[in-house]
């Protein structure tokens, strides 16, 4: 068992001058950086931590733009043997305070020692920090140690251990309570493995084009960590460039003649709405293998219309795939094998909701459609549980449980999260769903999570933000998710009563929460409807129930 | 000419976009910066500019540092004819 600074020497003796990353940055020409850029880059950082002080095991939070520096500072932190953590910086849209708010709050939980962000940054970054936290350095990507010959004898990363911790993949909980998913090197390594042989991976033919971010488990392992380590070339876009020309995605594919992307379900959508025709002149899709939908709900229609608008361009229909996947198995649980389309599963829908158990269509009832997320992977265990922990049979509906050798060492600093997570040695995902001819199908969700575009948010934080805006009657909140066919994900609505009975002055509170929503969190609002008094349903223990208040406010407006 | 664009995107900002087609958006109300459209809907505006004004909004443009509210975004459209 080797470890992640072990395999990076390798490539750097091996293969110095292969092309690791192409780098893409709208407006600018691509910049390809070797194996060699990207040791030297990250000796360059190395460095700079030894001269800071900064111990092997210690915690680092990137905070970086797309670019260079973030990719040299965090395979520095390998080379160093310290723990490095990517988190997403401010966008245009959020209240800096709230980010600040996070920031503090994840360095109270993980305990960084160091942050590394960008000068204009910096700040921002000093604002958050309290006197007495765990932070004694704030390093700047432009005030680092000259460009010299790595020393792979005194470079601090090879005395680690497979065991020990790798890096640090911070998964998205409610406000104040963020968790920090930690990796070990074995771990890694036993998922990039067993991945790599499910998606047959070559390293001679393959190539991954990717515009998602490297704060999100998707991005993060399946296209980072997993093309670096196993040396298949990667284009790497910013997901803000994408989302402004999200062609660039099917230009680089067709330029590098790329074979494999990642994408949330969304981004199908997305693609297929907004790509127009004159953007993909003389481009030939035909090299992609697969395009693998993966961190959000999979619904077939999604890929039918991606396929419908790209089947022109080359694109194979057998490219479209599933996977089910999460931070605390470091990526992947399932797979859909590549051969074939994803399969999918149409069932009763009344048997589905009143029995939760998945079985076949009866002819004129209404039935649903299931898309697999196809099988586990060879070194992962899935088990379909019910609430005491008891297997459920095949088709029938309950918690998903993993186990495998690439499961999480724990929550850092989170022992009540992990005591709470794994039991008996299996992961309990929160995810509901049921087993088929040994593909796995997800349903539905236990914890109360909405998926917005990949992006992961709290009904209860949603609706304590709600909460803060005058003329809401404190409490008197919900916020759940709808899926919106057009869109391809989940769009949250919130409801809230207002003292006031005035429709102007509703309207006035409507708006209020939108905007403050907005800037408070990871999401657009769009859909808010401020109601009288008393039309919340709650519990008989007076919480607010979800799904009924959501059952309530679609039928009002049907 | 600059109110009839003014108000033709305000229009299709409060139908289209935020989905509340009695919403009056004032032209000098920040449109990105506040919130109001998010990145994802970016791309609808410029597609709807493009068909509409027959002006091209190159995708680097899309932020508020070209142009963050109505009034800009008109200009912006009327230099381009």
């Amino acid at each position: 068992m080797t470890t992640l600074p072990n395999l990076l020497q390798r490539s750097y003796q091996e293969v110095p001058e292969k092309t690791s990353i192409i780098l893409q940055h709208a407006g600018q020409p691509d910049k390809p950086l070797t194996y060699r850029d990207l040791i030297h880059g990250a000796n360059r950082f190395a460095l700079t931590y030894a001269r800071a002080g900064i111990k092997p095991g210690e915690v680092i939070i990137l905070i970086q733009q797309h670019g260079e520096d973030l990719i040299y500072s965090f395979w520095g932190a390998i080379l160093h043997g310290a723990i490095p953590s990517i988190m997403p910086f401010l966008t245009e849209k959020l209240a800096p305070e709230k980010y600040r708010a996070d920031l503090s709050s994840l360095i109270s939980i993980t305990k960084p020692t160091t942050i590394v962000t960008y000068p204009e940054f910096e700040a921002e970054v000093r604002s958050a920090l309290v006197e007495g936290d765990s932070v004694r350095n704030v390093i700047l990507a432009n005030s680092i140690e000259a460009d010299a010959e790595p020393n792979f004898e005194t470079l601090q990363g090879f005395k680690s251990s497979p065991e020990d911790i790798a890096v640090l993949q911070h998964s998205s909980g409610t406000t104040g309570l963020q968790k920090g998913v930690a990796l070990s090197h074995r771990a890694v390594f036993n998922q990039l493995d067993a991945y790599g042989k499910t998606i047959r991976l070559d390293p001679a033919s393959d190539f991954i084009v990717s515009w998602l971010p490297l704060y999100h488990d998707m991005g993060f392992i399946a296209c980072f960590l997993l093309p670096v380590l196993m040396r298949i070339p990667l284009v790497d876009m910013s997901p803000f460039d994408w989302v402004r020309a999200p062609y660039k995605l099917h230009q680089s594919v067709s330029q590098y003649k790329g074979t494999l992307t990642w994408l949330p379900n969304f981004a199908y959508n997305f693609c297929a709405h907004k790509i127009r025709e004159r953007n993909l002149e003389g481009v030939n899709l035909s090299s992609w293998r697969a395009i693998i939908n993966c961190s959000e709900p999979v619904h077939v229609e999604s890929h039918d219309l991606f396929f419908e608008k790209f089947s022109a361009y080359g694109l194979k229909q057998s490219a479209l795939q599933t996977c089910y996947a999460m931070a605390e198995n470091v990526f992947a649980v399932t797979q859909s094998p590549l051969d074939g389309i994803p399969t999918v599963d149409e069932i009763d829908r009344e048997t589905f909701m009143t029995q939760r158990l998945a079985t076949p269509p009866i002819a004129g009832q209404p039935s649903m459609k299931m898309t697999s997320s196809g099988n586990p992977l060879p070194n992962t265990k899935i088990r379909i549980v019910d609430e005491s922990f008891n297997d459920l049979p095949n088709r029938s509906v309950g918690e998903i449980a993993v186990q495998s050798d690439c499961m999480l060492t724990e929550y850092f600093n989170r022992p009540d999260a992990t005591e709470s997570a794994i039991k008996n040695g299996w992961y309990l995902t929160g995810d509901y769903g049921y087993m088929a001819n040994g593909e796995l199908y997800v349903s539905g969700r236990k914890k109360d999570l909405i998926i917005v575009g990949g992006k992961n948010v709290y009904p209860q934080d949603l609706e304590s933000l709600t909460n803060e805006v005058p003329g809401v009657h404190a409490g008197r909140t919900v916020a759940f998710g709808m899926y919106d066919e057009e869109e391809g994900t989940e769009e949250v609505v919130i409801i809230a009563e207002a003292d006031s009975t005035d429709p102007l002055e509703q309207e006035a509170i409507a708006d209020a929460i939108r905007k403050h929503v907005t800037k408070s969190s990871a999401i657009a609002l769009r859909h808010v409807k401020v109601v009288d008094d008393k039309w919340i349903i709650k519990t008989s223990s007076g919480k607010t129930a979800r799904s009924a208040n959501k059952e309530k406010f679609l039928k009002e407006l049907s | 000419m600059s109110n009839e664009t003014i108000s033709a995107l305000a229009k299709f900002i409060a139908e289209k976009i935020l989905k509340q087609p009695g919403k009056v958006i004032s032209p000098d109300e920040t449109l990105i910066s506040s919130g109001l459209i998010d990145s994802f809907s970016l791309m609808d505006l410029a597609l709807f500019i493009e068909d509409t004004f027959n002006v091209r909004i190159e995708d680097t443009e899309l932020n508020a540092d070209t142009f963050d509210n109505l009034n800009q975004l008109a200009s912006l459209i009327a230099s381009r004819k």
